[in-house]
C-alpha cells in the first residue's frame, strides 16, 4: 500500500497553529465547555446554574426517598430450630374444646404461628371433621382484644397488675373466706378434662368451703335427669347415627347445634350416601318449630308449637309401645308414618329430641328402649361428657350470690353473666363477694363485674386434655409460645391452692402417666407412649364391660308433667335456638363467625325473631330483598327490639330467636350486633327451657330494617338445569332419575349433547386434571366449607354494610333454596313465574355449595382484556391477581356468579376494622403466607387452593412419585363433616374422585363419567366446568309431602 | 333576495351574503360572551366541579363507592359510557356519510355535531377507565405495548380490548376531521382579528391557511378520503360496543340481533343530541336563517327511522327469546318487562318507541318547542336502553341464588354528572372560541340558495 503523505487539519485554527486552538488541542472537547469557564477564569466555588441544578437534584432525590415504602424487617433466625423449615408448614394433633363443645383437631402451624385448624382424620369421633366455630377459632388467639396479662378491676376497668400481686391478693381473700366458713364457687361450663378437674381438686383441697358449679350455657340438665331417672346414669349416652335406618328428631339440631353435631354428621352422611351398589339411605322424620339446618336435611318435616311438642312424643311412645298414655297428640303429620317406619326397623332407629325437659326426655328415652336402640344407635356404657351442667347447681349459686352466701367466687372461662338466664342476678350479686376472679381471656360481662381477671391461655398456646367419653382421652397441646403474658387457668387453681407444680404440662403428662399409661397395653414405654399419644392427639382406652341398659324411668309421671306444663295457650309461641356460626356467643368477636351467612337464613351479622309466612302476612311484613321491619318481641317478660325474618317452615303461631348475639364485652367486631336472647330463657320442670308457651307477643314498631343477607331468593325457580333431584325409588329404578339433559338441534336434524358441540378445540391435560365432586344428598350447608375457605385463603371480612351491598367475599357459598308455592292451574307464565319466586309454608331445602367451576371453556378466561385469568395446564382457571386491572367483566359473564370483587382496599383501613385478620399486626398473624391478600381493584375467585395443590406436587416430587390423594386435598374438602365434597385428580384412576364418577374419557376437557347420578350445573351452556354435583335423593315414599 | 327553487327548500334563508355568513359567524367569537352564556357557563362549572368531588372518592376509595356488586359489576358506569359513544355517533355520521350522500344541508350542523362528537366521546372514554378496579395500571396495560412482564400480550380474544382499539381509532379520526375543517374558518378570524393574541393563537390554529386553489383542492380531497375513513367506523364503533353484551353468556346479552340494533340507537340518540344542542345554539346565537326548520325536519326523519329500527329490534329480541325455547333467555326478558326493572323498561320503551312515532305528523317535527322536548326524551330513553340491557340482564341471571337488587349510590350519579358538566363546559368553550358553523361550507352552499351571491 502507498503511504500517503496527506495532512488532515481540524481546521484553519491549526494550520495556522492559532495560539488559543494550541492551549486547548489536548483536551478531548478543545471548544468551550460552559462547565469550566469559572475555574477557568479563576472565580472558583460554584456557579449559580450549578446551584440550580444540585439543588434540583437534591430535591428530587430526597422526594423520591421520601416515595419508597416503608420498611419492614423481617427477622431471621439466629439459630434455625430443628423442625421448623420457613415456607414448610408443621402440623400439631391438638384439642379443641369450648365448654362441652370438642373437636379432635390438627393446628397447621406456619415458622410457628398456628394459621388454619383441620380436624384430625384418626379421631374416632369427629373423623377428620370440623365445624365453622372449630375453624374459626385461630383467630381468637390473634384477636387485638385479648387481655395481655393479669389485671385488677374496678368499676368495669381494667388496669395491669402482676401475677404475684394477684395470687397475693386472691389467696389472701380466700384464706379469710376459707377461715371464716364462707362459700367459694368456682363456676364453669362442662370441664371436660381430667387434668383440670384434678388441679380443681387440689384448689377445693386447699380451701373446704368451695365447690364447683358446673353449668351449660346450652343445658342438657333435662337429658342428665332423665337418664339418671332411666338408667340411673346422669350422663349423656354417644349416638350412632351411621347405624340408624330411621331417624326421629323432635327439635334436636343434631347436625347443626345439639351436642356433638361434627360428629353426628359424620355418622349421619354415612347413610345418605346412595350408590348403584348401595341404594339405599336412612329415612329422617324430622319434627321441630324453627327451621333447623338439621330439620331442612330432613325427608319428612313437620313442624309443630312448642307446647305440641310433649303431646307429639307420647303419641309416638303409644304408638311405639303399644300403651295408652293421656294427653297424646295424635294429628302431628308423618308422626304415625315414623311409628310404623321405626317400628319395622327396630334396633336400627334412633329417637332424639332436643328439649330441656326431663319429662320429654325420658318418654324419648322409653322410645328408644322399647325400639332396642339401646346397645345399636344409642351407647349408654361409653358415656359422652359433652354437657355435665347442673341447672339446679347453678340456680342456687346464684341465689347464694345475691343472698351475700357465696363469699369467693372464680369463673373459669366462663360469662355467665352474659350466656345464662341469671345475667343480671350475677353481675349485680357479684358486688357482693369478696373475692371475684375471672380467667377469660378477654374483659367479658362476667370478668367486668369481677375484681381480678387471671387471663387464661388461648387453647392453641397452652397444654392440655379432654375426656370427650368415657375411655376416650384427647391431649392438647400447645403450637406457639403464649403471646402475652397469661397463665393457664390450671395453673392459676394450682398456685392459689399452693401446689408444688413445676408447670401444667408437666402436670398433665403426670396424671397421665398415674392414670391412662397403665390402662393401655400398646406401649410398654411411658415416654413413647406419651410420644404417640401426642402425635396421634388421643388415646383410646379398652372398651369396658357393656352392662345391661334397662329402661327403668316413668313414663306414666312423664305424661302427666308434660300435660301439666304443656297447655296450649292461644297466644304465641316462642322457641330460643342456637346458630350454627355464633353458637352461644363466645365467639362474637371472631368476624368469619359474625359474616358466616346462617345456613338457613343466609343472613350475616344480625339475630332476627323468626315468623312464619302466616304471621308475616298478618303484620303485613314482606321480606324483599333484606328489607323488614322492626319488631318488639316480648318474651318471659322481656321486651326487645328485633327484625322480623320471615322464615318458612316455621311453625304457624310461633317464632324463634337465635341466642349468642347482643354481647356487651366482646370487642368491636361483636359488640352490639343483634339482641341478647338469653334473658328470655325461663325454667321448666327443673331445668333451663328454650321454649316460651305463653306470654310471647310480637309488635310492628313501623321501623325499617335491613339485615345482611347473602341470598335474597329464595327458591330455585324450577330451574332444573341448577338444581336436580330425585325420590329414593324413582333413583333405585333409574339411576338417571331427575336428570334434565338438555339435547341441541344440529343443522343434520341430530340431537346432541351441549358438550358434544364447540367453536373450541378445548384444552388437553398431559398430567393432572383437578376436579370436584359435591354429594348434593350429603351437603347438610353447615357452612364449615366456607370458613374453612376464608381461613385458608385469607379472604377478607367485609362487615355488615357491604354484606348488604351484596359485596360479601366468600370464595365458596352455599346457595340454599327452598321448594316454590305450586302456581295455579291454568296460571300464566308471569303468573307463575311470579307465585314461583315465593317458597313454599313448609319447604323443602335444598343447599347446593358453589365455588369457581374451573370451566374448561370458561367464559371469564376469552373476556379479559388483559389475560389476567388463564386456563392451566391442569383444568384450573387462573386468577393473576397482579395482572388484573379490575374490568369485572369476568364477573359479569361467569355464569355461576362465583368471582368476588375487591371493591375497597380491605386490609390496613379503618373503613374495615372489623376485617380483624387484616387491620392489625397482632391480626396478621392469622394470615397464610401462602395466599397473596389482595389489592384493591382486583377480582378474585376460588383457586381450588392452588397452593395446597403445589404443595402436594412438590412433596410428590420430592419422593419421586405421582402426586396422589394423599399429597393434596382442598381446604373445603377436608373440612366438610359430611364428606361432601371430594376433590382429586381426574387422571389418576387411583383417585377417589376418578372411582366416585367412573371416569370414562376424560378428552379436550370435556369428562365423560359414568356415574349416573353426576351433573353439570348448567350443563347447555358447554363451559364444561370441571365441578360434579351428585344429584339430591330424596327418601320419601311419594308425592305426599 | 332569496332565491326560490321549485324543487329544494333553501338551504340557508334571509338572503345571506357571504360577507354576511363571515359576520354572523365569526361575531360570536370576536364578541365578548353574552350574559346568557356566561351562565351556561357557571352552571357548567358548577356541576363539573360537584362531579369531580364524586369521581376523586371513586378514585381514591376504589368502586365500591359505586353501587355495583358481585351480581350487577357494571352499571352505570357501561351505562353512561355506551349512551355518550352512541351521542358521539351523529356528528361521524353527518360529517362523513352525508358528505359522501352529498348532503348539502349537513353544512350548517357537522362543525358544532363533530364537536359534540369529540366531547362525547372524551366523556366515554372516561368510564371504562374510572370503572377499573386499578384505573393507574389499565389504562396503559390494555394496550398492546411492548413490555417487561415477560413479553405479555393483551388478550386479542377480548371484546373490551377491540372497544380500546375502536374508541380510540373513531376519537382520532373524529378529531382530526373535524381540526381539518376548522382550519379555513380559523384563517378567516385569523384574518379578521384586531388584536395581537387573537391573531397569534388564530394564526397558529389555521396552520398558514391561504385560501389559494390548490389548498381547497387539497382540503377537499382530505375531507372526502377522512369521510370515507370514517364511514366505516360509524358502522363498526357502536358494533364493536354491542360485542361487550353479545359475545357473552349472559342472558339477555347474548343476542346476535345487537350489532345493527346498537348502531341504529347510537345514531338515534347522537340526532337527538344535536337538535338539542342546535335548538339552543340557534336560540341563542340568533342563527335561524342557518340552521332552519328545513335542518330540523330532516333529522326529525332520521330520528324516526332509526327509532323505528330500535323498536323493530326491541321486540324481535322478545320473539327469539320466545322462539329459543332457552329458560333462561326468556325469564330474562320477561323479567324485562314485568320484573322489579319494569319501570326502566317501560320507560325506555315509552320514550324510544313511542315518542318518535310523533314526528309522523308535519306538525310536530317542524315545531322547535316540541322537538326540543322529544329529543331530550329520545336521550333518556336511550340512557334507560342501555341500563335495561346492563343491569336486569344481569341481576338476575342464571342462579337465582345470586339475584340482587342495584340501587346507585350518589357517587355514581356524581360521576355522570361530572361527564355532564364536562360535556358542556366543553361545548360552551367551543361556542365561544371556535366558529359554530362551518362557513367557508356553508358558503359554498350559499350559491344556490341567494342571489345576492354571484354566480
Amino acid at each position: 500500500m502507498k503511504k500517503t503523505q496527506k495532512q488532515y487539519w481540524k481546521g484553519l485554527e491549526q494550520l495556522s497553529n492559532d495560539p488559543e486552538f494550541v492551549k486547548h488541542a489536548d483536551n478531548e472537547f478543545p471548544e468551550y465547555l460552559p462547565l469550566n469557564s469559572n475555574k477557568e477564569s479563576g472565580e472558583g466555588g460554584t456557579s449559580r446554574r450549578d446551584f440550580l441544578k444540585m439543588m434540583g437534584f437534591s430535591i428530587a432525590a430526597a422526594s423520591l426517598a421520601a416515595c419508597e415504602a416503608p420498611i419492614r424487617n423481617a427477622i431471621p433466625y439466629l439459630n434455625k430450630p430443628v423442625d421448623v423449615d420457613p415456607g414448610i408448614p408443621n402440623y400439631y394433633a391438638s384439642t379443641y374444646t369450648n365448654g362441652g363443645d370438642y373437636g379432635s383437631i390438627i393446628v397447621k402451624t406456619r415458622e410457628g404461628r398456628p394459621i388454619k385448624i383441620d380436624g384430625n382424620p384418626d379421631s374416632p369421633i369427629s373423623q377428620g371433621g370440623v365445624s365453622s366455630q372449630i375453624e374459626a377459632s385461630v383467630l381468637g388467639l390473634y384477636d387485638t382484644h385479648r387481655l395481655r396479662g393479669p389485671q385488677k378491676v374496678e368499676g368495669g376497668n381494667a388496669t395491669k397488675t402482676t401475677w404475684e400481686e394477684l395470687d397475693k391478693a386472691v389467696m389472701a381473700g380466700f384464706d379469710q373466706i376459707s377461715a371464716a366458713g364462707g362459700q367459694i364457687a368456682v363456676v364453669s361450663q362442662t370441664v371436660m378434662s381430667p387434668s383440670t378437674m384434678k388441679a380443681l381438686g387440689e384448689f377445693m383441697a386447699k380451701y373446704p368451703t368451695a365447690k364447683h358449679v358446673m353449668y351449660d350455657a346450652s343445658s342438657a340438665h333435662g337429658m342428665l335427669k332423665a337418664n339418671q331417672d332411666s338408667f340411673g346414669k346422669a350422663a349423656l349416652p354417644s349416638y350412632d347415627f351411621s347405624k340408624a335406618n330411621v331417624i326421629v328428631s323432635f327439635g334436636a339440631d343434631f347436625l347443626g347445634t345439639w351436642l356433638s353435631p361434627v360428629e353426628f354428621t359424620k355418622q349421619y352422611s354415612k347413610t345418605r350416601k346412595v350408590t348403584p351398589e348401595k341404594p339405599d339411605m336412612s329415612r329422617h322424620f324430622q319434627f321441630e318449630t324453627n327451621m333447623s339446618l338439621t330439620g331442612s336435611n330432613a325427608d319428612y318435616r313437620t313442624p309443630i308449637k312448642p307446647s305440641e311438642q310433649g303431646a307429639a312424643v307420647i303419641a309416638l311412645y303409644n304408638m311405639v309401645t303399644g300403651s295408652s298414655l293421656p294427653g297424646a297428640k295424635a294429628d302431628v303429620a308423618f308422626l304415625k308414618k315414623a311409628a310404623d317406619e321405626l317400628k319395622k326397623a327396630k334396633g336400627k332407629g334412633l329417637v332424639v329430641a332436643g328439649s330441656n325437659d326431663p319429662a320429654i326426655q325420658t318418654l324419648i328415652n322409653g322410645i328408644n328402649a322399647a325400639l332396642g336402640n339401646y346397645g345399636t344407635t344409642i351407647d349408654m356404657n361409653s358415656t359422652a361428657n359433652y354437657r355435665k351442667g347442673d341447672d339446679a347447681a347453678l340456680d342456687s349459686f346464684v341465689k347464694d350470690l345475691n343472698a351475700g352466701t357465696v363469699k369467693g367466687v372464680v369463673f373459669f372461662n366462663c360469662n355467665p353473666a352474659y350466656d345464662t338466664r341469671h345475667g343480671a342476678q350475677i353481675t349485680a350479686g357479684l358486688a357482693k363477694a369478696q373475692v371475684s376472679v375471672s380467667t377469660s381471656l378477654v374483659l367479658d360481662e362476667t370478668a367486668a363485674g369481677c375484681q381480678y381477671v387471671a387471663p387464661d391461655h388461648h387453647y392453641l398456646e397452652a397444654w392440655g386434655d379432654a375426656e370427650p367419653k368415657a375411655g376416650h382421652l384427647s391431649l392438647q397441646q400447645p403450637a406457639i409460645s403464649p403471646l402475652f403474658k397469661t397463665r393457664e387457668a390450671q395453673m392459676s387453681f394450682l398456685t392459689w391452692a399452693g401446689a408444688e407444680v413445676e408447670d401444667y404440662y408437666s402436670y398433665v403428662k403426670a396424671n397421665w402417666k398415674a392414670n391412662y399409661f397403665g390402662q393401655q397395653s400398646e406401649e410398654a414405654d411411658f415416654a413413647r407412649f406419651w410420644d404417640s399419644s401426642l402425635y396421634k392427639g388421643f388415646l383410646q382406652l379398652p372398651a369396658a364391660e357393656a352392662g345391661d341398659i334397662a329402661f327403668g324411668g316413668n313414663a306414666n309421671a312423664a305424661a302427666s308433667s308434660i300435660a301439666k306444663n304443656y297447655k296450649a295457650a292461644s297466644g304465641l309461641e316462642l322457641a330460643i335456638y342456637e346458630k350454627v356460626g355464633i353458637g352461644k356467643g363466645d365467639q362474637a368477636n371472631n368476624p368469619w363467625l359474625q359474616e358466616m351467612p346462617d345456613p338457613v337464613t343466609k343472613a350475616t351479622w344480625d339475630n332476627y325473631v323468626t315468623i312464619s309466612l302466616s304471621t308475616a302476612s298478618e303484620l303485613g311484613i314482606e321480606m324483599k330483598e333484606g328489607n323488614t321491619m322492626m319488631l318488639k318481641l316480648t318474651a318471659n317478660g322481656q321486651t326487645v327490639e328485633v327484625p322480623a325474618m320471615v322464615q318458612p317452615g316455621q311453625a304457624n303461631g310461633t317464632v324463634g330467636i337465635a341466642l349468642g348475639y347482643g354481647r356487651k364485652n366482646a370487642g368491636k367486631v361483636g359488640n352490639e350486633v343483634g339482641v341478647n336472647a338469653f334473658p328470655m330463657l325461663a325454667a321448666l320442670n327443673g331445668a333451663t327451657s328454650f321454649v316460651a308457651l305463653s306470654g310471647v307477643s310480637v309488635e310492628k314498631t313501623g321501623v325499617a330494617y335491613k339485615v345482611a343477607r347473602t341470598q335474597t331468593h329464595q327458591t330455585y325457580m324450577g330451574r332444573e338445569n341448577v338444581i336436580q333431584e330425585a325420590l329414593l325409588g324413582e333413583y333405585k329404578k333409574n339411576h338417571s332419575a331427575g336428570s334434565n339433559k338438555v339435547k341441541i338441534h344440529t343443522y343434520s336434524g341430530e340431537h346432541k349433547d351441549a358438550q358434544d358441540i364447540s367453536l373450541w378445540n378445548g384444552h388437553d391435560y398431559p398430567d393432572h386434571h383437578w376436579g370436584m365432586v359435591i354429594d348434593m344428598n350429603s351437603c347438610t350447608g353447615c357452612g364449615a366449607c366456607t370458613v374453612a375457605c376464608q381461613v385458608e385463603n385469607n379472604i377478607p371480612v367485609v362487615g355488615k354494610q357491604e354484606v348488604l351491598n351484596r359485596r360479601e367475599m366468600h370464595w365458596i357459598r352455599i346457595d340454599r333454596y327452598y321448594s316454590s308455592q305450586e302456581p295455579e292451574e291454568g296460571a300464566g307464565m308471569i303468573d307463575s313465574l311470579l307465585t314461583m319466586e315465593k317458597a313454599a309454608e313448609n319447604p323443602e331445602v335444598t343447599f347446593q355449595p358453589i365455588m369457581c367451576q374451573q370451566c374448561n371453556n370458561a367464559p371469564c378466561e376469552t373476556v379479559c382484556p388483559v389475560a389476567a385469568t388463564t386456563h392451566s395446564t391442569e383444568g384450573l382457571n387462573q386468577m393473576t391477581y397482579n395482572r388484573c386491572i379490575g374490568t369485572r367483566y369476568c364477573a359479569n359473564n361467569c355464569p355461576y356468579k362465583v368471582r368476588r370483587f375487591n371493591w375497597f382496599k380491605y386490609h390496613d383501613n379503618s373503613w374495615f376494622d372489623k376485617n380483624s385478620a387484616m387491620n392489625s399486626d397482632l391480626g396478621k398473624m392469622v394470615l397464610n403466607p401462602d395466599v397473596t391478600v389482595r389489592a384493591r381493584g382486583v377480582m378474585e375467585k376460588c383457586t381450588f387452593c392452588v397452593q395446597r395443590i403445589q404443595l402436594g406436587k412438590l412433596t410428590a416430587k420430592k419422593d419421586g412419585r405421582r402426586t396422589n390423594d394423599s399429597d393434596v386435598n382442598s381446604a373445603c374438602a377436608s373440612a366438610c363433616p359430611a364428606d361432601a365434597i371430594t376433590f382429586g385428580d381426574l387422571k389418576d384412576s387411583n383417585s377417589e374422585i376418578f372411582k366416585l364418577l367412573d371416569v370414562k374419557e376424560d378428552k379436550h376437557g370435556v369428562v365423560k363419567v359414568g356415574n349416573e347420578r353426576a351433573y353439570h350445573v348448567l350443563e347447555e351452556l358447554n363451559v364444561r366446568p370441571n365441578v360434579f354435583y351428585l344429584r339430591k335423593i330424596r327418601n320419601k315414599d311419594g308425592a305426599e309431602a | 333576495m332569496q332565491v326560490t327553487s321549485s324543487v329544494r327548500d333553501p338551504l340557508v334563508t334571509g338572503g345571506k351574503t357571504i360577507h354576511d355568513v363571515t359576520v354572523d359567524i365569526a361575531r360570536h367569537v370576536e364578541a365578548k360572551p353574552n350574559k346568557t352564556w356566561g351562565i351556561g357557563m357557571a352552571i357548567s362549572l358548577v356541576v363539573l366541579l360537584i362531579g369531580a368531588y364524586a369521581l376523586y372518592m371513586t378514585l381514591w376509595h376504589g368502586i365500591g363507592m359505586w353501587g355495583l356488586q358481585k351480581t350487577v359489576g357494571w352499571a352505570w358506569d357501561i351505562t353512561n359510557f355506551v349512551w355518550w359513544v352512541g351521542i358521539g355517533h351523529a356528528g361521524t355520521l353527518i360529517s362523513a356519510v352525508l358528505l359522501l350522500f352529498r348532503q348539502k344541508w349537513r353544512t350548517s350542523i357537522n362543525r358544532a355535531s363533530e364537536a359534540m362528537t369529540i366531547f362525547a366521546v372524551i366523556c366515554a372514554a372516561l368510564f371504562p377507565i374510572v370503572h377499573m378496579g386499578r384505573p393507574w395500571l389499565g389504562f396503559y396495560w390494555a394496550l398492546p405495548l411492548p413490555n417487561a412482564f415477560g413479553s405479555l400480550w393483551v388478550n386479542f380474544n377480548s371484546p373490551l380490548l377491540w372497544d380500546v382499539f375502536a374508541i380510540s381509532t373513531y376519537f382520532s379520526v373524529s378529531l382530526l376531521f373535524w381540526y381539518i375543517g376548522l382550519v379555513p374558518d380559523f384563517a378567516t378570524i385569523r384574518d379578521r382579528a384586531t388584536n395581537k393574541i387573537s391573531k397569534l393563537i388564530y394564526g397558529g390554529l389555521s396552520l398558514g391557511w391561504v385560501g389559494g386553489a390548490r389548498a381547497w383542492m387539497r382540503y377537499e380531497a382530505v375531507s372526502l378520503i377522512l369521510a370515507g375513513l370514517a364511514t366505516p367506523l360509524v358502522l363498526s364503533v357502536h358494533t364493536i360496543v354491542s360485542f361487550d353484551f353479545a359475545t357473552s353468556v349472559i342472558p339477555g346479552w347474548h343476542t346476535t340481533i345487537f350489532p345493527p340494533y346498537f348502531v341504529a340507537g347510537a345514531i338515534f340518540s347522537g340526532f337527538a343530541m344535536v337538535l338539542t344542542l342546535m335548538l339552543v345554539t340557534r336560540k341563542v346565537y340568533k342563527l335561524e336563517d342557518y340552521i332552519t326548520i328545513n335542518h330540523i325536519e330532516l333529522m326529525n326523519i332520521v330520528i324516526i327511522i332509526t327509532g323505528s329500527i330500535v323498536g323493530i329490534a326491541y321486540i324481535t329480541e322478545f320473539f327469539i327469546a320466545w322462539y329459543s325455547g332457552v329458560e333462561a333467555e326468556q325469564y330474562a326478558f320477561i323479567n324485562r318487562a314485568t320484573g322489579p326493572y319494569w319501570w326502566a323498561y317501560w320507560s325506555m320503551m315509552t320514550c324510544n318507541v313511542i315518542s318518535p312515532q310523533l314526528f309522523w305528523f308535519k306538525k310536530i317535527r317542524t315545531s322547535i318547542a316540541a322537538t326540543f322536548i322529544l329529543s331530550i326524551i329520545v336521550n333518556i330513553g336511550m340512557w334507560f336502553e342501555r341500563f335495561v340491557i346492563i343491569v336486569t340482564s344481569l341481576h338476575r341471571d342464571y342462579l337465582p341464588s345470586s339475584w340482587s337488587m342495584f340501587e346507585p349510590t350518589i357517587y355514581d350519579i356524581g360521576v355522570y354528572l361530572f361527564t355532564f358538566g364536562f360535556f358542556f363546559t366543553a361545548f360552551l368553550a367551543f361556542a365561544k372560541f371556535f366558529p359554530v358553523i362551518n362557513m367557508a361550507e356553508v358558503k359554498a352552499v350559499l350559491k344556490s340558495t341567494s342571489e345576492k351571491v354571484s354566480k
